[in-house]
């Protein structure tokens, strides 16, 4: 009886924290394909406000996603060789640069930012274009990239397998391609995925570093969200959810894989 | 070419990119902290200035109180969705976790949406009470915001403290006599110590950095991020805004530093 | 096979010894030839520097200052392993779990750019020699471990390697297993005929497999020799002990016999020493009747083996002596026995540096 009243009382609670989760969700959603949002549902569902942000932010969304795949690029050429060299060579020397990396994600993307501005604010074709930017979510994202494949180094013993296809004759290089990625393959696709949501939603850095010619979808739903009317903030926020929704979903799906093994 | 030069050359691109973007950056935002008309003192000014002093106390305690909030909720959630089976289980941890990747406006709008001036508080408030209760845009709204993206997260991990959890010390304790309360007390708690500090720095530091919530919700809250940012665009102050995101920068990798010497796992905020 | 037989490389490691960043020695500068077509164990406890000496002839470790490797009195200490051509088994076999077995068994030929055809042609070759048909195209983690055994060593092999590197390759596997893929490899490095230095903590591994076998202590080596030089003449207590079972026996010396408790042992003794430490098998030492002997003792355990029993006796040496006696003999603990032991089969230790 106790054990029944106890159960009752966690469920209903944690429903309860649920609920302050999805519910603004849920609104949010609602509210996009809502004709008017004041009058509530039953004033009709539309599309139009959905085609009006296509209309406004495509420019944003477009740009969100070339820089996310640069920046998955970038992650993926600089950081994966890192990590290998980083766990090859281990030592004090790795672990600092380790820190070092790591460094960006204890500091608030803010004063990242800042210090961009104050070193290459004065680059100005640099700064105005969405290099720029990309540079910030480079940095924001690399650590994720890097810790994600030392991860899976970690459980496989690559050091005895680098050194096993070197005894058959293979070079550093042909060891790199034919031993070390393709064996790195689950930290690198778990590390993909992070860096791709995370640059999606990159806000902090992004909102400092971008100039009115190089907005991301997080900029403009900012934007949207203090100028344009509640319908249309919604329908963009609804477009965001449609995106990055089924990259969490991998996200979750692919580290429930890797727990099962 | 050897395998000693490859590795170096493995290395070689994240060294360019981490100085050139990272490191020569941030040695330059420490150098203009100290470039304002009161030198390195301006680095003090975040203590000395009572504006700056009353901020930084504001935000410490903002970030505190979302923090402690969060390791109780996502305790009780965390260890009620762990211990037990049944059916929708797997969905309501899926409601729990999907905002983990929301950018902070999106976190923003959420609460715009729940208590604004169109929000859903202030709707039933008004055919309840007759009166609207809009607290969207004052502090108790970002606390609320802050509420949001921590949440998620701590459940995360709290769940997976739990799952490591021997069942065996707890049935142990039982069998020398232990009621549920003093098990609780004594053997469950004790044991996710770890978790509560590494979760709780992470939802600390993110707290204190936050700066997309604040900006949405924006109007009139006091957060350290928040005057970084109008010290920065609005007063042109380059010095100050520097020094106090230097001070920012170091508050949160010294509590992540520190949760993380004490718990011994990694620590990293995010967001 | 046959055309490999007596291939290979001669090996000289001169004067190779290895300190590790952290100031640890691993290994004492070491000198040691290895003839083409030869099997040499390294043999010794864990921490003894055999797989450091394995690892600087394979090209991973670079040996300290002075010390050089040599293949066919070619100096390879500056080559890497890769163009070393040494075929390697590893203690965890490090097979590549992104590729089938025969992609793993070919993959050193690929590296070498043989073509596809003749690749398949000796893949097939090597998974017969191996024993391991109808597994070519398993994944890593679907072979047992004497599969995974046999598909890393025809790996190592297929490259036609001029030395083949064992690292404890039996130590993965369990006692049964073990016995039984041990005599297998016996056969297989015989047909080889290549030079093959292989490491293990295991005596009896060693004694099947190696033509010489090195045994190493705390990083120097203790003694180099046949194993029947290893066995019968141990030049030192630790090796008598590390290699078999051994009574190591204490005692004055008077007129070329060991005075013990329980008797005097004549010894071949040619120097006049007051004293000295002995090495006596247990299966050289005869029991008789108690009466007739010259040294007796009384029986304090008996295990039954099978194929043998093993008394432990007590009064006859300053500490208990082990016996191998034939399984018929009819004893039983308390008994008094006589014990002869052949003068040849008491082995005189030099004294403990």
């Amino acid at each position: 009886m106790r054990d029944r009243l106890i159960f009752t009382s966690q469920l209903i609670f944690t429903l309860l924290v649920a609920s302050f989760l999805v519910v603004p969700a849920i609104l949010s959603i609602s509210a996009g394909v809502t004709v008017n949002y004041f009058r509530g549902i039953q004033s009709g569902v539309t599309l139009q406000w959905v085609a009006q942000v296509w209309e406004l932010y495509a420019g944003t969304i477009l740009l969100s996603f070339v820089i996310a795949f640069a920046t998955l690029a970038l992650t993926l050429a600089v950081g994966v060789p890192a990590a290998y060299a980083l766990h090859i060579r281990g030592g004090r020397m790795s672990r600092v640069v380790e820190e070092i990396i790591t460094l960006p994600l204890a500091i608030p993307g803010l004063a990242i930012a800042l210090a961009l501005l104050l070193t290459y604010g004065d680059f100005g074709d640099f700064r105005r274009s969405w290099l720029f930017i990309l540079v910030g979510h480079v940095i924001f994202t690399m650590p994720f990239m890097v810790r994600s494949v030392m991860a899976v180094f970690a459980t496989i013993d690559i050091k005895t397998l680098d050194e096993s296809a070197a005894s058959l004759g293979a070079s550093p290089w042909r060891r790199f391609r034919d031993v070390i990625v393709p064996n790195a393959l689950p930290g690198i696709l778990a590390g993909s995925l992070m860096v791709v949501t995370l640059s999606l939603g990159e806000f902090n850095l992004t909102w400092m570093l971008h100039t009115p010619l190089t907005k991301t979808l997080p900029i403009g739903l900012a934007d949207s969200y203090a100028s344009m009317r509640l319908e249309v903030a919604s329908a963009y926020t609804l477009i965001f959810f449609v995106m990055i929704i089924p990259l969490l979903v991998a996200m979750q799906l692919f580290a429930e894989k890797e727990a099962k093994r | 070419m050897s395998h000693r030069s490859f590795v170096w050359l493995c290395l070689l691109p994240l060294a360019v990119v981490t100085a050139a973007f990272f490191l020569l950056p941030m040695a330059r935002l420490v150098v203009t902290g100290a470039g304002g008309p009161q030198g390195l003192a301006g680095y003090l000014a975040i203590l000395t200035e009572p504006r700056y002093r009353a901020t930084l106390i504001n935000t410490v305690l903002l970030a505190a109180a979302t923090t402690i909030v969060t390791l109780i909720v996502a305790t009780i959630a965390g260890m009620f969705l762990q211990r037990h089976r049944f059916p929708g289980r797997a969905v309501l941890i899926a409601m729990l976790t999907f905002p983990l990747a929301f950018p902070g406006v999106v976190v923003g709008f959420m609460i715009i949406l729940l208590a604004g001036r169109q929000g859903l508080i202030g709707d039933f408030s008004n055919r309840l009470f007759g009166e609207k209760l809009v607290f969207a845009y004052s502090i108790y709204g970002l606390f609320l915001g802050y509420l949001y993206f921590s949440i998620p997260r701590v459940i995360l991990t709290i769940m997976a403290a739990v799952q490591k959890l021997d069942i065996g010390l707890e049935e142990a304790a039982r069998s020398l006599g232990a009621g549920p309360w003093a098990v609780q007390r004594d053997v469950v708690l004790p044991a996710l110590a770890p978790a509560f500090v590494a979760s709780g720095a992470i939802a600390f530091a993110t707290a204190m950095g936050a700066f997309g919530t604040a900006f949405t919700l924006a109007t009139n809250i006091d957060v350290l991020p928040m005057l970084i940012y109008t010290e920065f665009t609005l007063a042109a102050n380059f010095s100050i805004s520097a020094a106090l995101s230097v001070g920012l920068g170091i508050i949160t990798w010294f509590i992540l530093a520190l949760a993380r010497s004490f718990s011994g796992s990694a620590v990293a905020a995010a967001g | 096979m046959s055309a490999q037989a007596g291939h290979g490389a001669a090996v000289r490691i001169d004067a190779c010894g290895k300190t590790f960043a952290d100031g640890t020695r691993a290994l004492q500068p070491a000198t040691l030839d290895i003839a083409r077509g030869e099997t040499l164990v390294l043999l010794g406890p864990s921490g003894c520097g055999k797989t450091t000496m394995l690892r600087i002839i394979a090209g991973l470790e670079l040996p300290d200052a002075g010390g050089r490797v040599l293949f066919d009195g070619k100096d390879m200490t500056p080559v890497p392993i890769e163009r070393r051509n040494v075929g390697m088994v590893f203690q965890s076999y490090a097979l590549f779990p992104n590729m089938t077995v025969s992609d793993n068994i070919g993959y050193g030929l690929k590296i070498r750019g043989v073509p596809s055809k003749e690749r398949a042609e000796r893949v097939a070759e090597l998974v017969t020699l191996t024993n391991i048909s109808g597994l070519e195209h398993r994944r890593i983690d679907q072979l047992s471990g004497g599969q995974r055994q046999r598909v890393a060593l025809a790996r190592a092999v297929a490259i036609r390697p001029g030395i083949l590197l064992l690292d404890e390759p039996l130590t993965a596997l369990d006692a049964a297993l073990r016995d039984r893929l041990r005599s297998e490899l016996n056969r297989l490095l015989r047909a080889l005929g290549i030079t093959t230095i292989y490491v293990t903590h295991d005596q009896s591994e060693a004694m099947e497999l190696g033509d010489r076998v090195v045994v190493m202590q705390k990083g120097a080596i203790a003694q180099i020799g046949t194993p029947r030089e290893i066995y019968f003449t141990p030049r030192s207590r630790f090796v008598a002990e590390f290699i078999g079972a051994a009574n190591i026996v204490e005692a004055t010396i008077e007129d070329r016999h060991l005075v013990l408790p329980g008797g005097r042992q004549p010894i071949h003794c040619d120097v006049n020493m007051p004293a000295a430490v002995a090495m006596i098998r247990p299966e050289t030492i005869r029991v008789t009747s108690a009466g007739s002997a010259s040294l007796s003792g009384t029986i304090d355990s008996i295990s039954f083996i099978g194929d043998r029993q093993r008394l432990v006796v007590s009064g006859a040496s300053n500490r208990l002596l082990t016996v191998d006696a034939p399984n018929t003999l009819r004893t039983r603990p308390g008994e008094r026995i006589g014990l002869s032991i052949s003068p040849d089969a008491v082995r005189l230790l030099p004294p403990e540096s």
